[in-house]
């Protein structure tokens, strides 16, 4: 047994030092906030080190998958450390809302600062960035008069010669719950169908693989999120520098919906023990200088229509966004997902 | 024989362990009683044959390979002579440092279509898109070549163990009955090994189910990647465990005929006198091929990516690598230490007790404690979250209730947490490693040992343990490096402001930053060299110890 003991004191006396170690850090006066994050800590933690600069609040940080850590917030039921929660979708917010995780938030600063169609209309939930999905073209292959809507792309001229990746990904669960709630469900797998019809390959790697692919030749046309074209547009690697300038992009639906957009966003859990200090990130995050750095470091679109976009995101030009209430998304998320595996979109 | 009794305090404790052990998976597992409305119709129509048949297809694949590769080189490298064996020898062990999620984002960056060397080849050639075959990176294929490349050391580690410990006698006996070093390999060394070699497939095949990160960059569909899309796209729990169900009837098939064939196969060597092994001299072309076999499989499954991975890190050293950087590091190698210390001691504790009570009950516990191997980390983390926040929550509602007090949560988001899913999810590689150690011990040793009057504990000090050095050493390294590699489940289990390596690669690479993500999988690769080195030297050396003290 004396190994067993031996263990077992090894055990208690590990999670001893590492419980009281942990608790520490919630007994002590400093001003701090804990935040559940699904944006990358190099896409928040710059920020969040300004934040503590200005106001002197600490941020605590666990980044994660979204999915998961709703699952951890859930389990942790009242007594969880964390007092806001970060994503980079807006179905994700929705679902954190109707397991009754987040409350909502009155602050004339976000009301005034964040349209009203980029956040939950009680307050619940705040967008902070847009993300947009539009078509991307091969600009040697493709005439962009021959580009229309999103619907289009299942005319027979296009196959083989469409990339996108798989339908695990969420921004392409999320823009196909867009189209349903435009064109309806039948409509929409009508459509699916037709689109992995014309797929060039089947669906591998991410946006980046999809617009190397095209630029090299495997397909002509694209659905991806700009930033990503924006973040090999202005990479330290050449290569990628020129694939994408190959590619151009086509802002679709501009007579109808206009072009499937999603937010990065917030909302405040409940029964937070930093509730004040939460909010006044979640302002600070809407500030000029958090709105211009989305822009800047990671090509994304300010949620502010008042902020400068910056050089590169100018001249892609303006764009008609589908104003589709972003609640949607989440809804039907698990429509999108089946509809996908029913046009054995992989 | 012992006493049958389980009865007694020990077997009681392993049925503890075990059900303590087993509760992840076993929470996860209790869903499947959840029903799940329509969507296992859904899925059984749609995608799971797929699911079932590339699940099926990437472990057939993994195992002729792994099989070959790892058998292949432990009996090149053990016992015949060429040039650069001793090299070999440790450096075959190197891929087990390589992730394999990291070099299948290596291998596609290089082999591409958009990729520098099918760029280079539409160049030379002039050819353009459809011109010319070039074999497709993100498919099944591809991603069996990936999983064979890192996942072969399994099988040569304990292949090599089980030949090197092989009793110099039984070779000597073969080679004077007139059989050359084919025949001695085929009908002796072989069966003889076939234990130890099986026991790393199985290790290798259950790291094959359990991968995510590989099959899900190539957009390959198998029961992980159906597990997830289930649980978070379609927002069903149920579903998911049912899937992740069918996934354990793989594990236990694995198990099984893991079990089987060791039965089948228990060998005991009379003799522990050992000498240095005479190897079989190669020469002129077999040894030229012998060389050429062992470094095409090093520089595929080491020496490319690692290569690849140091040229994106110079690109991007300056702006990623600071002071951050080292304590991503130093958390990374305590963590990966502290699990591997505790992983060991459990599976002594457990395979022992297997082994001096083998009753049903104890072996069943046993296997049952090593069955979240199998299981995707993120799976396995949701099934550590869920009970240890359920305590928490409890003992809080109790302080309240009583003491007005509140303690809020004490294991959930702390270390332990993590720690005890590492445990769940890599105890079946300490325990099969020392379980196949301990297979080698004869019975009349521990019977020796107890006519001489010793406790099962002495037997296990005295006999055991000295014997056992270059398995613990084994154990302890496999969980290592595992643990460093380790993501899901660090990921959404660890505490506020605490990241480890893998954790950094996997954010940058998830977010298609493959050149950023470099440095910290470059570090990930060379913290786990140095343990492979360590543990190659004392193969080495306990052997030499055990000759020494043999000839006493």
């Amino acid at each position: 047994m004396r190994k067993a003991g031996i263990f077992l004191s090894i055990w208690l006396g590990l999670s001893v030092t590492l419980i009281t170690g942990c608790s520490d850090n919630g007994k002590d006066e400093v001003q701090e906030v804990n935040l559940y994050s699904a944006r990358i800590e190099s896409l928040i933690k710059p920020l969040l080190d300004e934040f503590t600069e200005e106001t002197g609040i600490k941020v605590n940080l666990v980044t994660g998958n979204a999915d998961e850590l709703l699952q951890r917030l859930q389990n942790e039921g009242r007594n969880t450390p964390a007092d806001m929660l970060l994503t980079t979708d807006a179905g994700r917010l929705h679902r954190a809302m109707e397991v009754d995780l987040v409350e909502p938030v009155e602050s004339e600063i976000l009301q005034e600062r964040i349209p009203s169609s980029y956040r939950h209309p009680e307050g619940y939930w705040f967008g902070l960035s847009l993300r947009a999905r539009p078509i991307m073209y091969v600009k040697d292959r493709v005439d962009p008069a021959e580009l229309s809507t999103y619907e289009a792309l299942v005319d027979p001229r296009w196959k083989n010669r469409i990339c996108v990746r798989s339908s695990s990904n969420i921004y392409n669960q999320s823009m196909v719950a867009s189209m349903i709630v435009a064109n309806g469900e039948a409509a929409t797998e009508e459509w699916a169908k037709g689109l992995v019809a014309n797929f060039a390959r089947s669906p591998q790697g991410g946006d980046r693989d999809q617009i190397s692919a095209a630029a090299a030749g495997q397909c002509d046309i694209v659905i991806a999120n700009t930033y990503y074209l924006a973040g090999m547009l202005t990479s330290n690697d050449p290569s990628e520098r020129e694939a994408a300038e190959k590619l151009a992009i086509f802002w679709p639906n501009q007579d109808g919906r206009g072009v499937h957009i999603n937010v990065s966003g917030a909302a405040i859990i409940k029964d937070a023990k930093h509730r004040d200090n939460a909010i006044k990130l979640l302002e600070f995050l809407t500030s000029d200088t958090a709105q211009h750095w989305y822009a800047e470091a990671n090509g994304e679109f300010p949620v502010r229509a008042d902020i400068e976009k910056g050089e590169l995101l100018e001249q892609w030009g303006e764009f008609r966004a589908d104003p589709l209430d972003m609640d949607k998304l989440g809804e039907y998320n698990a429509d999108a997902l089946r509809l996908m595996d029913r046009a054995g979109w992989q | 024989m012992s006493s049958l009794n389980p009865y007694r305090p020990y077997p009681l404790f392993i049925l503890v362990l075990a059900v303590i052990l087993s509760m992840p998976v076993v929470v996860v597992l209790a869903h499947v009683f959840v029903p799940s409305g329509d969507i296992w119709q859904h899925l059984s129509s749609t995608v799971l044959p797929d699911y079932i048949r590339n699940s099926l297809l990437l472990m057939l694949g993994v195992a002729i390979g792994t099989l070959l590769i790892g058998v292949t080189a432990a009996w090149l490298t053990t016992m015949c002579q060429f040039p650069g064996r001793g090299l070999f020898e440790w450096a075959l062990l190197l891929p087990m440092a390589m992730p394999a999620y990291i070099i299948a984002y290596t291998y596609t960056g290089m082999l591409d279509f958009a990729g520098p060397v099918q760029m280079t080849l539409r160049e030379w050639f002039g050819w353009q898109y459809g011109d010319y075959w070039f074999p497709q990176i993100r498919s099944l294929n591809g991603a069996v070549v990936m999983l064979t490349l890192v996942l072969y050391p399994y099988v040569y580690l304990l292949s090599r163990a089980a030949f090197l410990n092989q009793s110099i006698c039984v070779l000597d006996v073969s080679r004077t009955l007139g059989n050359g070093p084919w025949k001695t390999f085929w009908r002796v060394a072989l069966p003889l090994a076939r234990p130890a070699i099986i026991a790393g497939l199985s290790l290798a095949l259950m790291e094959t189910l359990a991968d995510y990160g590989t099959v899900q960059f190539f957009g390959i569909s198998t029961f992980t990647t159906g597990i997830f899309r289930t649980w978070f796209g379609m927002g069903s729990a149920a579903a998911a465990a049912q899937l992740a169900a069918g996934l354990m009837v793989f594990v236990f098939a694995l198990v099984i005929i893991e079990r089987y064939s060791r039965r089948q196969a228990r060998y005991h060597h009379t003799s522990r006198r050992h000498q240095d092994l005479r190897r079989f001299q190669l020469t002129g072309g077999r040894a030229f091929l012998a060389f050429i076999f062992c470094l095409i499989v090093l520089c595929l499954g080491f020496l490319l990516p690692a290569l690849q991975l140091l040229s994106w890190t110079i690109h991007v050293a300056d702006t990623v690598i600071d002071a951050e950087f080292m304590r991503l590091l130093v958390n990374s190698l305590s963590l990966a230490a502290a699990a591997a210390v505790l992983a060991l001691v459990l599976a002594i504790v457990m395979a022992y007790a297997q082994r001096l009570y083998p009753g049903k009950l104890v072996s069943g516990a046993v296997r049952v404690a090593g069955m979240g191997y199998a299981v995707p980390g993120a799976v396995i983390a949701v099934g550590v979250m869920i009970p240890f926040a359920w305590i928490d929550n409890t003992i809080d509602d109790l302080a309240r209730s009583h003491f007005n007090y509140s303690t809020g949560l004490l294991l959930s988001g702390t270390l332990v947490a993590v720690t005890f899913a590492y445990l769940t999810r890599f105890l079946a590689v300490s325990l099969q490693t020392v379980d196949s150690g301990l297979t080698r011990i004869t019975h009349s040793m521990d019977e020796a040992g107890r006519s001489f009057g010793f406790r099962p504990l002495q037997i296990l000090r005295q006999i055991h343990i000295p014997m056992l050095s270059a398995s613990l050493m084994t154990a302890l390294l496999l969980v290592f490096v595992d643990v460093l590699k380790e993501l899901p489940a660090t990921l959404i289990l660890r505490p506020f402001n605490f990241n480890t390596l893998a954790v950094k690669a996997y954010e940058l690479a998830s977010d298609e930053r493959l050149a950023e993500a470099a440095p910290a999988a470059l570090a990930i690769v060379i913290a786990g060299i140095i343990p492979v080195i360590l543990l190659s030297k004392t193969i080495t050396r306990s052997r030499k110890l055990k000759l020494a003290h043999d000839e006493h």
